[in-house]
This record gives structure tokens, sequence and C-alpha cells, in this order.
């Protein structure tokens, strides 16, 4: 396989990007840095299928397309369907030898929202990663339904204020908390599982290639830090990453073959979540006095979270 | 540096930022197709394409490449040369495939892709940095006059 160099920034930008510009995606948008990320590191050639959202809407504005690969778009539900069936394509007409190039290697990858991930493609994604394709399915986590108006997903986190679970006089936001994407994915016993952030991109490009070298079904979330319903400035996308990363929101981390967990990025100096928190609009209203129970509350999960990455990390088992 | 030896060394694409996003051409309407779309991204044999730099590639009408989302911006960044280090954090978190690397070194901004969201200058490590906002209309020689002066480190 022919992964490209990720040394240094020189190196890896010595790259020809795949992703072209003049797509739809709001200034400053996360989700085209990740997809950028992806496609510069490899040179082989890329199938990839992306779920309804932000991405496809945006990169597929007829009569264009952003992408100089194949790609593909069908329902909500079905980026792991529709790749995992092109794979399994692909497998049979090699063995045939009916391809034009029988040797080219090729990788299949999906792309999906938080939304289509954690909730509406669900059982789809859990059914191939079952079946064991050899993929790679990664989830553009801007934890709400950017594309339709920011509804709340179940990756919304606790406390946020969505177009559906609004904050007001008798509500702080969303009730429920995140659900833990990543334990379900490794739960699967799939061969590589991750969380990255852009804001560390070397760590992103070694978790992006580790994925695509492995064989079976991989599961990447990254954190996609979304201006339009998170409510800051766009100039600030990779300093808010920068805050999740550092107050351990988004812990950066990998679990291989469902158990051995490492942890990829740490902290020199661990931040309160409030400067995360008081960073963007959506969570704005945590900040009167009546609702800083939430606050605390999220400060006391992340803490009990970083300390089982940790001890999970040590016990190698 | 010049303004002029500055603007030569971006690279010119014949093709880039051809047509606005909104203006079709003569194809099927979205409501005429009924069995969904292809579109090739290239001109003919595409299988090496990523090993090809974008001023190789035969892009079709069909690429976003051959558009431009220039009327999106209000405010652009502009590059000052002298400074920078090419350290690459522009290319690598630009969402908009709009900074323009070869061979290692930054060479400058594709005003036919940039949204102007500002991601580049916030990411920029020198000092002055080498990537500011101006307003859209303020011309690259009236910019690099305007640049400020390296700022000294407060003493605490
Ligand atoms: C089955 C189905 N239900 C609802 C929709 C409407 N819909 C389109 S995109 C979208 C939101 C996508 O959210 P997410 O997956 O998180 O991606 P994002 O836009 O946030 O990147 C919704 C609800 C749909 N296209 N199909
Ligand atoms: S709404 Fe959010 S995720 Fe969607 S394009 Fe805009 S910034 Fe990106
Ligand atoms: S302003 Fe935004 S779109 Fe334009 S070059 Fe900078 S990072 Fe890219
Ligand atoms: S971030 Fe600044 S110093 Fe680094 S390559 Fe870009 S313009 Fe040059
Ligand atoms: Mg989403």
């Amino acid at each position: 396989m022919a992964i490209t160099s990720i040394k240094n920034l020189k190196e890896f930008s010595t790259n020809n990007d795949r992703f072209e510009g003049a797509h739809t995606l709001c200034p400053g948008c996360a989700h085209s840095m990740i997809v950028r990320e992806l496609m510069n590191c490899t040179d082989d050639n890329l199938v990839i299928s992306a779920n309804t959202g932000c991405l496809e809407v945006s990169t597929a504005v007829y009569p264009y397309t952003s992408w100089d690969t194949s790609w593909i778009h069908i329902g909500f539900e079905n980026a792991a369907t529709a790749v995992t069936a092109s794979q399994v394509m692909h497998q049979v007409r090699k063995r045939k030898g009916t391809l034009k190039d029988n040797d080219a290697p090729v990788k299949f990858v999906a792309f999906g929202g938080d939304g289509s991930t954690f909730d509406i493609g669900f059982q789809w994604l859990s059914g191939a990663m079952e079946r064991g394709h050899d993929f790679t399915y990664i989830c553009l986590d801007n934890e709400n339904y950017a594309n339709t108006g920011g509804q709340r997903s179940s990756a919304t986190p606790i406390g946020a204020t969505t177009s559906t679970a609004q904050a007001g006089t008798h509500s702080y936001g969303k009730k429920e908390k995140k659900k833990d994407i990543v334990s379900i994915m490794a739960a699967h016993g799939a061969p590589y599982v991750a969380q990255l952030a852009p804001n560390k991109w070397k760590s992103m490009a070694k978790g992006f290639q580790k994925a695509l070298e492995t064989e079976g079904p991989c599961f990447i979330n990254t954190v996609s830090a979304c201006c339009t319903e998170w409510r800051f400035d766009p100039k600030d996308t990779i300093h808010i990453t920068d805050l999740a990363t550092d107050t351990l929101m988004f812990p950066v981390y990998e679990i291989l073959d469902g158990h051995e967990l490492n942890i990829l990025y740490r902290p020199k100096n661990v931040m309160p979540v409030e400067e995360y928190l008081s960073a963007q609009g959506r969570y704005k209203h945590l900040f009167k006095p009546e609702n800083k129970h939430v606050i605390e509350l999220i400060q006391s999960d992340i803490d009990k979270y970083w300390n089982m990455l940790q001890r999970r990390e040590e016990a190698r088992v | 540096m010049s303004v002029e030896a500055q603007e030569l060394d971006l690279l010119a694409n014949d093709n880039r930022g051809k047509h606005q996003l909104e203006a079709g051409f003569d194809l099927l309407g979205w409501d005429e197709v009924t069995q969904g779309s292809v579109l090739a991204s290239f001109e003919g044999d595409a299988s090496d394409i990523s090993l090809k730099k974008s001023e190789e590639r035969a892009y079709s009408n069909f690429n976003s490449y051959t558009a431009t989302v220039a009327s999106w911006r209000v405010i652009k960044p502009v590059y000052n040369r002298d400074i920078c280090i090419d350290c690459q954090n522009c290319w690598v978190w630009c969402p908009d495939t709009s900074i323009i690397s070869r061979d290692k070194q930054m060479l400058g901004i594709d005003y036919d892709h940039c949204k102007g969201c500002g991601v580049c200058v916030e990411v920029c490590p020198t000092n002055p940095k080498s990537l500011l906002m101006f307003g859209e209309h303020t011309d690259l020689g009236e910019s690099l006059a305007d640049w400020p002066e390296k700022k000294k480190k407060e003493k605490k």
C-alpha cells in the first residue's frame, strides 16, 4: 500500500489533494479538514461513500463533484452498506481477473455524520462491522444534525442547546449524555478503533494510515467542530478543537482488537471544561447560576472517563 | 519582496474558477434525472491522479475545481512571503484546499476557492503573521504596506 510520508508537515504537504475547492461547506468547516487529511494519507485509489449530511450535500451539488476519486452517495443509513458492497464486488472481480488493473491497490472508506453513525445508520454500520469487511468507517462528529438545522443526536452532549432540545426558562438544553460510540465499536471486536482530532494532525494521519493498512473493519470517530451550530467564529475552528482535546472533552485514543487501549494525546496542562464550554454559543446558558450543576456534572464525567482510559491503558488488557 | 514578484509566483491554471457555482450548463435538470447520475471528475484516464499536481490534471467541467466560490468572501487572507517559514500549518488546516504549496513551499492563496474563513491566519505561527485578513477589495500593495511590525513579548 502506498502510504504517504507524514514525518512532518512539509513532507505531508507535497501530496496532491484529491478533495477540491468550491464545495459548499460553511467557511471554517472541519469536515473538509478531516476529509483532506484522509485523502492525503495515501496514494492508493479510493472508493468513498458518504451518508446524507453536510459533507454529502455540499460536495456533490449537481452538476459538480468535489471528489477526485470514486465516490458514491446513497441514503442516510447506508454509507457502510454501499462501501462494503463495493468492496465485495471488487474482491470478486479481482478473483475473476475482470478488473482493468487487477493489481492496483484500492481502499474503501465510508464517511458519516454523527446523526447517521450514532442514530440512523447505526444498525447498518453494526452489520458491516460484524460481517468483517475490509473497510474504514469515519464518523464526522459535530454532535448534531447540522445539515437539517442543528437537531440533537445521540452524540450531542448533555447541556448543549439544539433546535430540538432548546435551552430556555425551563430547560438547560439536552438532558441526556452522549452515546459512547467508540466503546460500542470496539465491542464489535474491530481490529482498529480510534477517536482522533484534526488539530492533532499527525496522530490523525497516523490513525488513518493504520486503519487503511489494517485488514478488516476499522472505525474512527473524529471531532468535527461546526462553527454554525456550535456558534463560534469560523476562524477559530482549530482553536476550539484545541480546547476540546486539552480539556479532555474529546480524548484522543485508539483501541486495538477490541481491548488494547493506547492514549494518543496527553495534554501537558489539562484545562477546566469551562474554557471549552464558554468559547461556544451552544453552551452559553450553562453559565447562569441555576445551571452550574450541569457544568460540574460534565467535568466530573470527563474526569471519570479520563481516569478509566488511563487505567485501561496501564492494564494492557 | 515586490508585489509583482509575489503575484508572479502564484500558479496559474487555465481551468480554475471558470464558472460561478450556480451556473449550470446544458444538462438534464435535477428533476429530469431518473436513475441517479454519474459525473466524471476528469477527462480520460484518471488512474494515476494521486500522482499528478492540479496543474497537470485534465479536470472535467463537472469537477468543482473548475468553479468558483470567491463571491462568498467579504474579507480575504493576504500572504506575505518575507516572513513565511513554510511550516505548512495553513496548508494542512485550510478547509477549502486553497493554500497552494509545491515542493514544501507555500506559494500563495487560490482566491477562486478561498472563502475567507481566516483559519490560515489563526494557525500561522510567525511573528508578525505571514497571513493576515484584509477587506476583499484592498489591493496587495496596500496590504503589504500596512503589515504590522514584530510584536514584542510582554514582560510579566
Ligand atoms: C432516512 C432519512 N431521514 C432524514 C433525512 C434528512 N436528513 C438529511 S441530512 C440530515 C442530518 C445529518 O446529520 P449528520 O449525520 O450528523 O451529518 P451532519 O450534517 O451533521 O454532518 C437529516 C436529518 C434523510 N435524508 N434520510
Ligand atoms: S453546518 Fe457545520 S458541519 Fe455543516 S457545513 Fe456548516 S460548519 Fe460544516
Ligand atoms: S481564509 Fe480559509 S479558505 Fe481562505 S485560504 Fe485561509 S483557511 Fe483557506
Ligand atoms: S502558516 Fe504562515 S508561516 Fe506557515 S506556511 Fe503558512 S503562511 Fe507560511
Ligand atoms: Mg452531525
